[in-house]
């Protein structure tokens, strides 16, 4: 984290050194509030010591707290200022952190104040003070940069450094800032500095006014976190106090260099002491509800066969988490298995058994491999250790996991409950399914497969079984929890196991549910399936690491006080993350770098005020005219993306971000941010059709289907294009919302004492594979829900006219049959009735038509698409993002095209409207049927929002009205966009009505697959008909 | 784990020979006939003894320990009944019948020799209290064990199995009928399980199938005692399955021919399966090569 900050700050200082010199004026202001900040951290912490920092020019270091403050990464800056407020707030000097090495500057810190890498690292790790492990790891990090960019950096940083007298100490600094930058990705350091401006303008300003507001304000946004990582060591990092866990997520996992993160997760206690798992879309804040922000890493899933990971930097982390569920007895085996399995860890972290170590039996004793260690089982490891003479760490590691993962308690996450009996039991969540114990026995198992769904009420906890071959009836199973919250952590991990090792893609949340009340918590991450692929797109080095463990054993051994040198492996990891990253990912990480940087950036400059009051006048007007340039810099700078955008990126982003999805999602948010809401609506589509799964049990599969379809995006470019275009489809689309209204949605569903959870597997894969994809549609008015039930109605079309929304809805009929949604089917039939003549007609041509038009199936309610969006999360990850991207495209170059597109129609289709001939159509009277799903209500609609805007385009074709309707609404910070088609065919009777609604679907799904239907309305109009062929 | 390898390697074998009081045994007054109406051939039952320890060292090449018989043990020759082993773990059971107890004497004796980590079940202890386990309730699969709740075996005795074996998933089974879970079934194969065809046995079935994490091939065969099996493999991979011979298990026999590539070892057992064992119950089998991949 550091590292990355002081890069852009380097880079930042480099571009800007000239500049900066001439606009010192404007800077002073904020280099003295940096500087101050520094200064007093330095005195007290002296900071990582560089002798650099010292002899920079104020300027210059005041540019670099500037940069640090925007947090080029995110977290460094934000730490930075976090600590700095923690320190200025604790009093308590930073020092403690102390690097012994850095005092040598504190003498010179008042003058120096500039070294503001040295300093902010310092001030972070001081800050956290109680973290002394924290501390000392990001020095570490630093100096491992510095090590291997160093000789590089010194040469080329002499001959930068300025003439100035300070220039002497300025190389080092600047080899250890062009050391960060070398680690951070160019990228990352832009659009982190776009962000970081304005922020940085208004802390000086602010500073100036009044030091401690800005502090305060500061002391609200920013929070220090403190996560214990497997290795045993504390991360800290300073997060916003608003901050999702998703951020707070990847900043470990960037300091562990880890990429195969979906594995993992972050737990905290609850205030019973529970361990939970940090719901990576939510704010941190409302989830721990304490002020103990206090975390560990940990394994979420243990993969099944840790051989099919890709890296061994996973493998280890997940043998260290294995070694401690071990040590404490939370995976029980037998006394070989502790030995074999100490070996392997003797060998990992000590390499092959050496005879002539001293007294083996010694260190061996200080080491845990076990509850009950005793001497017979630690020379029985030493035995065994000899024989692994020659096995690689990696090696020893891997033999490690395929021993572990053979246990019968691998991975199985117990819980404490009673049966319907009142007996004590133990259920066990692991990969297949659900356990059963009573003490150590198994008496029953439920894998995944034969449960139709998930619930639980109060402290009741239920599962619903398919029946079996000799059954007719699913039955239900109840257990009692301890307490409500009890039943809903087991109630949310079964549903991330399951969605975990069971789906294709993780299901979007639940949409509102017409009088149904739950949680709507879902599964947010990636997929077993999803990060295997992504897993298999890594494309760097294999990353350094250290085994932290062996290194404390080492230097027991030496005599030598056992530090965990975890720290340098981390910045190891950072920099090679950043370098090694696709190009899309860095662009993803820079938009979330910018968002945190904001975040950071006040805390940064409040903090500085303080110190100002140390420095001298002269020092402060340097400062001032450092940060003036600063401040001319980042207004030079292209403007910020929209805030919004940033954050919705930031939780692609958090979410497992692989390269390849990393590509699509910088796209879409360009697009997003830039304007064309046409382009963002049309990936969308699939969401809707999700939601009205969600209802029925089955429907989760289908939306898992949905997820697939994407590709819809198209719409938009089509109809204003060509009129001539037959088919319309109306595509609510909110991509960007999304993710907020999960967000919003699981907060309430938290609150909720029941929720329910349909772990179709079968019906989803099969969904998603096939028919999802695909949904017709003809109108589209932002009602989403409709679908499940308009299937059947859809058919229905009348003579004259008729509005055909609902192709979407056929499908999950269809779907719906297969499962458990005979009801619903039912439904539909009634309402066909309703539909009157055509109403045969119109059965047949529901279920037909989506056929023809190949993936029918998919269903979309806007509403449902914002809730769906949460898939967006996981599409970063996956391939299927990928494909969003693309169609929006509709070409192979989708992203680059869609921007151009979005941006011309955008800016011209905005608040425009070109034609909007549905009109006539609505017109008519004679029987209009209409299907929506109540879902509706409860999504997108319901949900208040900021038009931002809109557009229509309407083309028309001999017989056909399209028409398309973009939505753009600002949401809380996440914009929406919902593109809607609305296609009306209207003719005489002597059309075929069921021909020209297949014909429009087919036509409609062929460009947008995943468009959803949301209604199907059949018009007839007996008299007015031709007025509607307008 | 390191133990957890394909069922079916084993290198040496434990026996103990037919007492002359084979069949004598006191009633325990539990209800169970043991002999009051049966009547036993010892000589027969001595020579299909030497047939199926013959069986065991020249077919298979397994090496043969042979504890003398102890007339003062009359079921002492059921051996498989008086400890449970898994690797190198031997865990003495506590047999339903008192006087049985005894019979594990010579047996901890000889694991011990063959440097087998032996467990107590305990007597008494309050821990272990009320704990009954005979080794023909255990079903052993290589990957996990099943446990019958029978007549000689309660649910204490298999937590303390389960405890004893912690690498392994230890799921109790009902037992119908009075049988042993090993009357019913056997393993035929390292993924394979021999079955009976009756009710009861199916029903057991159906719970393991509940159960068990893994897929095993299942053999059904229409005999209840063509269900007990012993499956060897035997060194270069040769697959050894002593079965009961068609004298005994005629409609069974076309089952086992099913098995692809298996030497078959037709080993008669009429007499002790007279007294409810069967072939399985009169060995121990043991692994002491144990490979650590």
């Amino acid at each position: 984290m550091t590292t990355e900050a002081g890069t852009e700050a380097e880079v930042k200082e480099k571009a800007e050194e000239s500049a900066a010199q001439t606009d010192q004026s404007e800077k002073a202001p904020e280099e003295t509030k940096e500087v101050v900040a520094e200064e007093g951290d330095k005195k007290e912490k002296d900071k990582e010591g560089k002798g650099i920092s010292r002899y920079l020019p104020t300027w210059l270091k005041k540019q670099k707290s500037q940069s640090q403050t925007s947090p080029t990464k995110d977290v460094p800056a934000a730490e930075e200022a976090v600590d700095k407020e923690s320190e200025q707030k604790e009093g308590a000097p930073p020092e403690v952190n102390g690097h012994a090495e850095e005092v040598e500057e504190e003498e010179e810190e008042e003058e120096e104040k500039a070294t503001e890498k040295s300093e902010q690292v310092n001030e972070k790790e001081a800050e956290p003070k109680a973290d002394v492990k924290t501390e000392a790891e990001p020095v570490k990090e630093e100096k491992v940069e510095e090590k291997s960019v160093a000789e590089e950096t010194k040469a080329v940083q002499e001959g930068e450094v300025p003439e100035e007298q300070e220039q002497q100490q300025q190389p080092p600094e600047e080899q250890q800032q062009q050391q960060q930058q070398q680690q951070q990705a160019p990228v990352k350091e832009t659009t982190t500095e776009a962000p970081t401006e304005p922020e940085t303008g208004d802390t000086q300003t602010s500073l100036f006014q009044s030091p401690l507001r800005l502090v305060r304000k500061n002391k609200m946004k920013l929070v220090v976190c403190r996560v214990t990582l497997l290795d045993g060591t504390d991360f800290t990092c300073e997060v916003e106090k608003r901050a999702k866990g998703q951020y707070l997520f990847f900043k470990v996992c960037e300091h562990l260099n880890l990429m195969e993160k979906d594995y993992f997760g972050l737990t905290y206690k609850d205030t019973h002491d529970h361990k939970c798992w940090l719901d990576p879309t939510k704010e941190i804040k409302r989830q721990i509800r304490s002020n103990n922000w206090q975390f560990s890493f940990n394994v979420k899933f243990y993969p099944p066969d840790p051989s099919l990971l890709t890296e061994d930097l996973t493998r280890y982390l997940l043998c260290l988490q294995l070694r401690e569920d071990v040590a404490c007895g939370r995976l029980p085996c037998s006394f070989v298995t502790h030995t074999l399995l100490g070996s392997y860890t003797l060998q990992a972290e000590l390499g092959d058994y050496e005879a002539d170590q001293p007294k083996p039996l010694d260190y061996m004793s200080q080491l845990t491999f076990a509850p009950n260690q005793n001497k017979d089982m630690e020379e029985k490891i030493l035995e065994l250790h000899k024989s692994h003479r020659g096995m690689t760490p990696a090696q020893a590691d891997a033999q490690f996991l395929e021993n572990a993962k053979k246990l019968s308690m691998y991975g199985v996450d117990l819980h404490h409950a009673k049966d319907s009996e009142g007996v004590d039991i133990m259920l066990g969540v692991c990969a297949n399914g659900l356990l059963v114990y009573k003490d150590r026995l198994r008496i029953n198992r439920f894998a995944w497969p034969k449960i139709l769904k998930i619930s639980y009420k109060r402290n009741n906890f239920y599962i619903k079984i398919r029946p079996g071959e000799t059954e007719q009836f699913e039955s239900t199973v109840g257990f009692k929890l301890q307490n409500h919250r009890s039943a809903k952590r087991l109630w949310k991990v079964c549903v991330e196991n399951h969605s975990f090792f069971r789906l294709n893609a993780p299901e979007p949340p639940t949409k509102a549910r017409f009088l149904t009340l739950g949680s709507k918590f879902r599964y947010s991450g990636r997929t077993q399936a999803q990060t295997r692929v992504a897993s298999s797109l890594i494309d760097r080095p294999a990353p350094n690491f250290e085994r932290t463990s062996s290194k404390r054993i080492s230097r027991s051994l030496d005599g030598a006080p056992a530090i965990s040198i975890t720290d340098t492996s981390a910045g190891e990891n950072g920099r090679e993350l950043h370098l090694e990253l696709n190009s899309d990912s860095k662009v993803d990480m820079s938009l979330g770098d910018a968002e945190a940087a904001v975040t950071q950036s006040p805390g940064a400059s409040e903090a500085a005020p303080s110190q100002d009051h140390d420095k001298t006048q002269d020092e402060v007007l340097k400062h001032q005219a450092s940060i003036s340039q600063l401040k001319r810099s980042f207004m030079e700078a292209p403007p910020p993306s929209p805030p919004q955008p940033n954050q919705w990126e930031k939780r692609l982003t958090s979410s497992p971000a692989t390269t390849i999805r990393v590509q699509p999602q910088p796209v879409v948010t360009v697009s997003q941010t830039e304007t064309a809401p046409v382009e963002i609506a049309t990936p969308e589509p699939k969401e809707p059709v999700k939601t009205a799964e969600v209802e029925i049990e089955e429907t989760v599969v289908v939306q898992e289907v949905s997820k697939a379809p994407k590709p819809t995006v198209v719409t938009i470019e089509k109809v204003p294009h060509e009129p001539v275009v037959k088919v319309e489809e109306a595509m609510p689309v909110a991509e960007e919302d999304e993710p907020k209204k999960r967000e919003s949605v699981s907060s309430e569903s938290e609150s909720e004492e029941e929720a329910e959870y349909h772990p179709n597997v079968h019906v989803s894969i099969a969904h998603s594979e096939i028919p999802e994809e695909k949904e017709e549609e003809e109108e589209e008015e932002e009602k989403v829900e409709v679908a499940e039930q308009l299937p059947n109605d859809t058919t229905a079309i009348l003579p004259p006219v008729i509005e055909e929304e609902a192709a979407p809805v056929e499908v999950q009929q269809e779907e719906t049959h297969d499962a458990d949604l005979p009801k619903e089917a039912e439904e539909t039939h009634a309402t066909e009735p309703e539909n009157e003549e055509s109403t045969d007609d119109p059965m047949l041509t529901p279920e037909e038509a989506p056929p023809p038009n190949g993936l029918p199936l998919a269903e979309e309610d806007s509403p449902d698409a914002g809730q769906e969006e949460p898939k967006v999360n996981g599409q970063p990850m996956t391939v299927e993002t990928e494909r969003r991207p693309q169609v929006i495209c509709c070409t192979e170059p989708p992203v680059v095209k869609t921007e151009m597109v979005t941006i011309s129609d955008t800016f011209a289709a905005q608040k425009t409207e070109i034609a909007t001939k549905e009109v006539p159509i609505v017109h008519t009277e004679t029987k209009t049927i209409t299907y929506e799903a109540s879902q509706l209500d409860g999504s997108a609609d319901g949900e208040p929002g900021v038009l931002m805007t809109a557009q229509t385009i309407t083309s028309e074709s001999l017989c056909t009205t399209t028409t398309t309707h973009i939505t753009k609404t600002l949401k809380g910070g996440l914009s929406e966009t919902r593109i809607e088609k609305r296609i009306v065919i209207t003719g005489d009777c002597d059309i075929d009505h069921d021909e020209a609604l297949a014909q429009a679907i087919k036509e409609a799904k062929e460009q947008h697959p995943d468009m959803s239907v949301t209604r199907v309305v059949v018009h007839k109009e007996t008299e007015l008909a031709e007025e509607e062929e307008d | 784990m390191a133990n957890i390898c394909p069922y079916g390697r084993f290198t040496h074998a434990v026996v103990r020979g037919i007492p002359e009081s084979f069949g004598k045994a006191k009633d325990s007054g539990d209800g169970e006939k043991t002999n009051g109406e049966v009547t036993v051939d010892l000589a027969k039952a001595q020579r299909q003894f030497g047939c199926l320890t013959g069986a065991l060292r020249q077919k298979a090449g397994l090496q043969l320990i042979e504890i003398p018989p102890d007339p003062d043990l009359p079921e002492s020759w059921r051996v498989e009944d008086v400890v449970v082993i898994q690797g190198d773990t031997a865990l003495i059971t506590r047999p339903y019948k008192q006087q049985r107890r005894s019979e594990a004497e010579a047996v901890r004796r000889v694991l011990s020799e063959l440097h087998l980590t032996v467990v107590e079940m305990g007597e008494e202890e309050g821990g272990s209290g009320g704990a009954t386990l005979e080794g023909s309730d255990v079903l052993f699969t290589g990957r996990e064990f099943f446990v019958g709740v029978s007549s000689h075996t309660n649910r204490r005795g298999a937590e303390v199995l389960a405890d004893t074996f912690r690498d392994f998933a230890v799921s109790t089974v009902p037992v119908c009928g009075g049988a042993r879970l090993k009357n019913i079934c056997s393993m035929g194969g390292p993924d394979t399980i021999v079955f009976s065809n009756t009710d009861g046995a199916k029903k057991t079935l159906r719970m393991m199938e509940q159960l068990t994490d893994h897929h095993y091939e299942i053999l059904t065969v229409p005999e209840e005692t063509a269900a007990n099996c012993i499956f060897i493999k035997g060194a270069s991979n040769r697959d050894f399955l002593l079965h009961r011979p068609t004298e005994e298990a005629p409609e069974s026999a076309a089952a086992f021919q099913k098995l692809p590539d298996y030497t078959l070892l037709p080993t008669a057992c009429s007499e002790a399966s007279k007294l409810g064992a069967s072939l399985s119950s009169l060995c121990l089998l043991i692994n002491r090569k144990l490979s650590y991949f």
